[in-house]
């Protein structure tokens, strides 16, 4: 098995963040992973991307051209990467920023209003999270506590405030009924 | 819970580093490698070290210089224009014998070039870091793991040659997260630095670390012992992986984050029944030439796939004693290949044996 | 009774300057001020790209010879890994205040414990006899073959004040070596630079108004006489700065002739 996926959006959306939950759960659950980030002015406001490859097999090319799953927060990167999936592959989106996609046919796509849900919640800068909520409910890639756990963990201690938020916004992105 | 921990390639490099027992860290910040100098800034002062900031990579070099002279284990790290700057210093350092790691995180050139990944500088490392007759040790990393490995292989075999060792890596694997396990490092037997300078002690008679000679024969001396040096280095510490080159008709010749496309593309290549495989020089010095000759009696023909416009061409052509055809595919400036686009000039070539 | 004697931390081999030279009697008093302080067998010293290139062969501690204007950054690396290591470097015009500005800034800002003996000639004496950047305005050389022009070539670099106003540095004085008392006043300086950083106190540097008969085209002693009459009234003698005494500006000229 091996999962080719694609986050991408603006930068300060937290999409490197996300891409390295899936990651490190990969990691922790004994598969192959690799992590590949757009870099440079990027990460100052512009578009940012990043590759997630989770695999049984050793990792060939880190850079994920054709994702299997796309997760897309924006609508130039969906644009850009919507065409790009496989057959048969899954798109989530934020429904809130991108409200009228071109849906391509012989792919599977999962509306969510992330920002919208965030927004409603008090959880500003945290649709990203709401994403990974339901991105396990959608697809299963990993168990829903085991995820929570390692993401807990990843929030260094001097931002210990955070947690509740974040598991606030994993549960509401995983019981969101689409 | 794994031993493992996810962390970025120019992480791992700083990490290695210091668990190598290296205390001296001296840097200068540009794109794509500018995380080791901070990792470094965070974690040095925590195990009794020093990352010192260089007014440019000219000071940061010759910190280097200075710092190896006296015995310590010693780092620096840039990309590709920083690399440029820092060939004098290089020069001097091979010149005077000291050991010491040098970490080239490649973007696209010449010039200022770009901040995207490339293998722009193979010619460089392998060739001419600086001038004179000169070599270091450069290692080639394909993944994380590697990053922190030949890190800790690169302090041991700089100690133990008394001459550079460079990690040659590039944006791609300087900036992606793998997983990392650094109790796989090895560590070898290393010989005391009795040349170092750092006090006689009043115990010894003095020490010179010096590069200049004003008898052309005492000059020509020291560089032949030098390569004599570098002959034991050939013999003893050539590293490659052969990847399905057992029954390849096609052998693809390819480093680092390169040589990953090419294993992605030779997995779809043999489903379509095209028998190709991988030669992955690790050690780019010394190159890994009699093993690669030796496939040369097996395979049709070599690919030599590279992120630059086919500077490793002529190290296969003569390591093969131009047995087989040689071509080449690359992308250049930043541009990553898709294994698609390898995967096509396999096609062709495999279409062409036909 | 023994009057004159050759310091221990010279070694014994003939020093390859110049007839007139003062190179040689700055080499002296250095290896006076390791004698005295003891500390030769803790020093590292730095060699320059300059006539002063083989300093390695002279004095008994180790030494390092370094690329053109990159000792004080050699420097930095031995003072930084061994921080007990008394580490000085010693260079000229050329070495110091051109091609290696930025090294002598920088070390000056960071506050390196080291200590730095800059012999300034006004000349590149190695190479034959090129401007230097501390070559006076209208000096001849085989590169201001009219006199420096400072609208063409630019005007000279004061070291000591330029360094001196930097945090880091905690002495700054301008010697000659052209007179007797000048040489022991000298000596004085060297051997606080060294003091200084047997005390931790930062950055010391001994800026030494020295000749170069051979490229200045005089005998020794007209050389001698051109230290008074020229360089001395442009480069005045003076601690430009001693973080004991908290002065920026000159605080005397002490013996001049």
């Amino acid at each position: 098995m091996t999962m080719n996926i694609l986050l991408a959006g603006f930068g300060g959306q937290g999409i490197l963040f996300a891409g390295k939950q899936l990651a490190k759960t990969a990691m922790y659950s004994d598969m192959q992973v690799s992590w590949l980030p757009s870099y440079g002015p990027e990460m100052r406001g512009g578009a940012a991307n990043c590759s997630v490859i989770i695999s049984d097999e050793e990792i060939g090319s880190p850079l994920v051209v054709t994702p299997d799953l796309l997760i897309a927060m924006n609508i130039p990167s969906y644009d850009k990467f919507e065409p790009c999936v496989v057959d048969g592959g899954m798109v989530i989106y934020d429904s809130t920023l991108i409200p009228t996609p071109a849906l391509r046919e012989g792919v599977s796509h999962y509306a969510i209003p992330a920002s919208g849900i965030a927004e409603e919640n008090g959880l500003n800068g945290m649709a990203n999270v709401i994403i990974l909520g339901y991105l396990l409910k959608i697809t299963k890639l990993f168990e829903y506590d085991k995820f929570l756990d390692f993401m807990v963990q990843s929030i260094p201690a001097t931002k210990a405030a955070l947690i509740e938020k974040n598991k606030k916004a994993l549960e509401l992105g995983y019981n969101y009924e689409g | 819970m794994s031993k493992k921990v996810l962390m970025k390639g120019n992480e791992a490099i700083a990490e290695a580093a210091i668990k190598s027992g290296c205390l001296h860290f001296f840097g200068y910040p540009i794109t794509p490698q500018t995380e080791i100098s901070e990792y470094m800034a965070k974690r040095m002062p925590k195990v009794g070290g020093l990352c010192l900031q260089a007014e440019s990579e000219i000071s940061a070099i010759n910190m280097i210089m200075g710092a190896a002279a006296a015995g310590s284990r010693c780092l620096t790290s840039s990309s590709s224009p920083g690399i440029s700057l820092k060939s004098e210093g290089i020069s001097y350092i091979v010149a005077c014998d000291l050991p010491c790691v040098i970490v080239n995180v490649q973007r696209g050139g010449p010039g200022l070039g770009g901040i995207q990944p490339s293998q722009q500088d193979y010619y460089q490392a392998t060739k001419a870091n600086g001038h004179g007759d000169e070599h270091v040790i450069v290692l080639a990393p394909a993944s994380v793991q590697e990053m922190a490995q030949l890190t800790s292989e690169a302090f041991d075999l700089a100690d133990i040659y008394r001459m550079p060792a460079m990690i040659l890596a590039d944006g791609a694997l300087g900036q992606m997260m793998e997983p990392v396990d650094f109790e796989l490092a090895t560590k070898r037997e290393v010989p005391e630095k009795t040349w170092a300078a750092n006090g006689t002690g009043g115990k010894r008679k003095k020490n010179i670390i010096n590069s200049l000679y004003m008898n052309p024969q005492d000059l020509e001396d020291s560089v032949i012992a030098r390569y004599k040096r570098y002959d034991e280095v050939s013999e003893k510490e050539v590293k490659y992986e052969e990847y399905k080159c057992d029954d390849a008709d096609i052998v693809i010749v390819s480093y680092g984050i390169t040589s990953r496309i090419c294993k992605t593309a030779i997995t779809a290549a043999r489903a379509k029944g095209i028998k190709v495989g991988l030669f992955r020089p690790i050690t780019l010095w010394p190159y890994p030439k009699k093993p690669l000759n030796k496939l040369a009696d097996s395979a049709k023909q070599f690919l030599v796939v590279e992120l630059n416009m086919g500077q490793m061409v002529d190290d296969v052509k003569v390591a093969t004693d131009c047995k087989r055809p040689v071509s080449f595919f690359g992308r250049t400036g930043g541009v990553i290949p898709t294994p698609a686009e390898v995967l096509a000039e396999i096609e062709k070539i495999a279409g062409g044996l036909n | 009774m023994v009057v004159f004697d050759k310091p221990k931390s010279l070694s014994p081999v003939p020093f390859h300057y110049c007839p007139g030279c003062t190179h040689g009697i700055v080499h002296r008093l250095v290896a006076e001020a390791l004698d005295e302080l003891n500390i030769c067998d803790k020093a590292v010293g730095i060699a320059p790209v300059g006539c002063a290139v083989f300093a390695y062969n002279y004095f008994e501690c180790d030494m390092i010879e370094a690329a053109h204007g990159r000792a004080p950054a050699v420097a930095t690396g031995v003072k930084r890994t061994h921080p007990d290591n008394i580490v000085f470097t010693y260079q000229g015009d050329g070495d110091l205040a051109a091609i290696g500005t930025a090294e002598t800034v920088h070390v000056g800002a960071r506050g390196e414990n080291i200590t730095i003996i800059f012999i300034n000639n006004a000349i590149y004496g190695m190479t034959g006899g090129q401007m230097a950047p501390t070559t006076l305005p209208g000096q001849v050389t085989t590169t201001s073959p009219y006199g420096r022009d400072r609208r063409i070539q630019g005007s000279p670099i004061h070291v000591c004040e330029m360094l001196s106003t930097l945090d880091g540095v905690a002495y700054a004085e301008r010697v000659a070596v052209n007179t007797v008392p000048n040489i022991k006043n000298a000596k004085k300086a060297i051997v606080k630079a060294f003091q200084n950083q047997i005390d931790k106190k930062g950055l010391s540097i001994v800026e030494v108004l020295s000749t170069c008969p051979t490229n200045w085209g005089m005998t020794p002693e007209a050389a001698l006489e051109w230290i008074k009459t020229d360089m001395i009234p442009f480069y005045p003698l003076g601690v430009y700065k001693d973080t004991d005494v908290k002065t920026l500006n000159p605080t005397s000229t002490k013996e001049e002739n």
